[in-house]
């Protein structure tokens, strides 16, 4: 019982971190009908960038902050310099553009700080195991990604449904010709929701940092995992994203952890490991191709255009 | 709604991320060098390229008298890149030799066309189980160890230290197999569970350390190289596991992953068949060489293992006075083991695997108040692989 609950935990831990790295990549596809390859380099920077203000300042919490500002200014730096000329291009034209710069980010990486990857430790309050209920204990700093994602989706809930700013990025992922004809300034909210995309990208990098290593091309694959999620909540839907992404880290989790098992009652032992890993890893791509033909437009699709 | 279908392509091209090197000819000794020098395992890749390269430098860059050319590919750690990258080599490069091979799956998948043309194959890391028993060549030569060495030799260590069950965690591919394999050979007390990860996409462990929590287990061990130990060690040491379940490992703790996993590798244990501070000589000039030649940088098992490899050429090379034409006296050379290794002696079984000793090795704090591995202990002594009887060489 206790396995199972913090089975649970592990598989919305994942899943919320997908979430801030889904997020902001729906946005950016969704309002800006801007396809961005290059959002895995954004997490990854947020990582490096963490890692090296929190070596600076010696403190987590400030390097993270520190990040997250790195982060949203490269973002804006990145819309400004090289994205924005893009816009009105084919798809393949941004693909092509956004997969150099992973290259360019790849390398400037290695260039900058080597190819040996960095370590973000954390401090010692976050690495104790914290109990939730009797019996089961948590990692703190799992149960932080939790908090941190929570309020974000939170955050990013009173934002788009309740403000003004909110209102106008709704209304451009609904018709994005109308309300630029309408006098609202398409450019600076183009801007202004690319930045909001990198510092999500960022902070996703710089919370999974620690539990993973920082290193070139840590975005690449779970880059993939986003595009899943998007696809599978609806392109251009924060909720469908949120949705999405817990369905994925859960199925993801619980997949691992309790397939093996279930293929052991009828498969002998040794082709059920190995059977179990690659059956679990598929799942998610299932989801999504069996949502592709009965719902191609995702579960939680954006208001209709 | 096309977008999603067209997406959905899109995808794959952020997984093909590949390098191609340019390549030249002359009247020299060829050597292929085949290892990962893109993604987050080009750093080991990178350090058996140094090593092998500082070899080369004692060496005079010459072997028989003739200058040395090295064509270095990058598998990628992919299987079918690995395979085109020898092919190339084999057939348009026409090399005498290849070396490298860092993964069991990429050399498994490689090994047909070197051997087919009976081109030299050193392996410089991989051992599969597969290459010691019935895949077995004249033309395959390792300066490693068959996967299941290593961790036999932890098994018997934790038999040793009197552990009574241990929960085994690894990667799903050859290697992975063979070293959860290696481990249930010689461990006397309990498997209690056993678990296989997706390799190389899996980077987050806590389904299956939750399960190790509450299996029970005495112990765990784990099989995770490169970037992976990191990440595997990390979230052991924040899952507050490190103070109930001692961990075993094997390939896990090295001079590379060393810097990233800090405080949290401090007393996990390993085995390996060369630990840097080894009190030979050769052992000392590779080290002491390697440190000044790439400041910062420590050599690893990788690196020493392809420092071994560009010796073992040479000496076969010498051997024939550099008319590489001459492969059945290469061979018999080569079987010889006619050059001193880092490892310190060492002899070939029939099948081309060294019999060698395995040493236990734990991280400390050395001198420089650095985290450095040490050798703390001879585990076994002239360890032959459990599969050389299915090999037909004689």
């Amino acid at each position: 019982m206790f396995l199972v609950v913090e089975q649970l935990l592990n598989g919305l831990q994942f899943g919320l971190l997908l979430f801030l790295l889904a997020a902001g990549l729906t946005l950016v596809f969704g309002i800006m009908d801007f396809v961005n390859l290059a959002h895995g380099s954004l997490y990854m920077m947020g990582a490096y960038f963490a890692a090296t203000f929190a070596a600076w300042t010696g403190s987590f919490v400030l390097g993270a902050l520190l990040a997250l500002v790195a982060t949203l200014l490269l973002g804006i730096a990145l819309e400004f310099v090289a994205l924005k000329h893009l816009y009105g291009r084919d798809h393949l034209d941004q693909v092509l553009a956004t997969f150099g710069l992973i290259l360019f980010f790849n390398d400037a990486v290695r260039l900058i700080w080597g190819p040996a990857g960095l370590a973000l430790p954390l401090p010692a309050w976050l690495t104790v195991p914290v109990q939730i209920i009797p019996g089961v204990f948590y990692p703190a700093y799992r149960l932080l990604i939790i908090g941190v994602a929570l309020a974000v989706a939170a955050g990013l809930y009173v934002v788009v449904m309740r403000t003004r700013i909110g209102m106008l990025i709704r209304a451009g992922a609904s018709n994005r010709e109308m309300i630029g004809a309408l006098g609202i300034n398409i450019k600076l909210l183009f801007t202004l929701v690319f930045g909001l995309g990198a510092a999500l990208a960022g902070l996703a990098g710089l919370m999974q940092a620690p539990i993973l290593t920082v290193q070139i091309g840590m975005g690449e694959n779970i880059l993939i995992l986003a595009f899943v999620i998007i696809v599978i909540g609806g392109i251009g839907s924060i909720r469908g994203a949120f949705m999405a992404a817990i369905f994925v880290g859960m199925i993801d989790t619980l997949g691992r952890a309790f397939l093996p098992d279930l293929l052991r009652k009828v498969l002998s032992g040794a082709a059920a490991s190995t059977a179990a890993p690659a059956l679990s890893s598929m799942l998610i791509y299932l989801l999504m191709a069996i949502i592709l033909v009965v719902r191609p437009e995702g579960l939680f699709p954006a208001a209709k255009r | 709604m096309t977008k999603a279908y067209w997406l959905a392509g899109a995808m794959s091209m952020v997984s093909a991320l590949a390098l191609a090197q340019p390549a030249t000819a002359a009247d020299t000794i060829k050597i292929g060098f085949v290892s990962t020098f893109s993604g987050p395992t080009a750093v080991i890749g990178n350090d058996m390229r140094n090593s092998f390269e500082l070899a080369l430098d004692h060496l005079g860059r010459k072997m028989g008298g003739k200058p040395v050319e090295v064509i270095y590919e990058d598998d990628g750690q992919k299987p079918d890149v690995g395979k085109q990258k020898t092919e190339k080599l084999v057939q348009s490069d026409k090399v005498d030799f290849i070396v490298g091979y860092i993964w069991s799956n990429v050399l498994l998948a490689s090994l047909k066309t070197a051997v087919d043309s009976k081109t030299f194959l050193i392996s410089a890391n991989a051992g599969p189980s597969q290459l010691a028993g019935e895949l077995c060549s004249p033309y395959v030569f390792s300066t490693s160890w068959q996967n299941d060495q290593t961790p036999q030799a932890v098994g018997t260590y934790m038999n040793q230290k009197g552990v009574k069950s241990v929960f085994l965690i690894g990667p799903n591919y050859a290697a992975g197999k063979d070293m959860l394999a290696g481990v249930k050979s010689t461990f006397k007390g309990q498997v209690v569970g056993e678990e296989y990860t997706v390799w190389p996409s899996q980077l987050d462990f806590s389904a299956e350390l939750t399960k190790a929590k509450n299996s029970k287990a005495e112990s765990i061990f784990v099989f995770y190289p490169g970037a992976a130990g990191v990440q595997f060690l990390n979230q052991y040491a924040q899952a507050g596991i490190k103070a109930q379940i001692p961990l075993y490992t094997a390939f896990t703790i090295d001079e590379l992953s060393l810097p990233l996993q800090k405080d949290n590798a401090l007393g996990v244990p390993g085995a390996q068949q060369w630990v840097n501070d080894l009190p030979n000589d050769e052992n000392k000039k590779f080290v002491a060489d390697y440190r000044q030649k790439y400041t910062g940088l420590r050599p690893t098992f990788y690196g020493a293992q392809s420092y071994d490899a560009a010796n073992l050429i040479n000496s076969a090379v010498v051997a024939v006075k550099g008319d590489t034409s001459k492969k059945d006296e290469m061979k018999a050379e080569m079987e010889k083991v006619n050059f001193k290794s880092v490892r310190g002696p060492f002899k070939y079984g029939n099948n081309h695997i060294p019999i060698q000793n395995f040493y236990l090795q734990d991280v400390v704090k050395d001198g420089e108040g650095q985290l450095a591995l040490k050798t703390v202990a001879t585990i076994v002594k002239d360890d032959q692989d459990r599969f050389h009887d299915k090999c037909p060489m004689k």
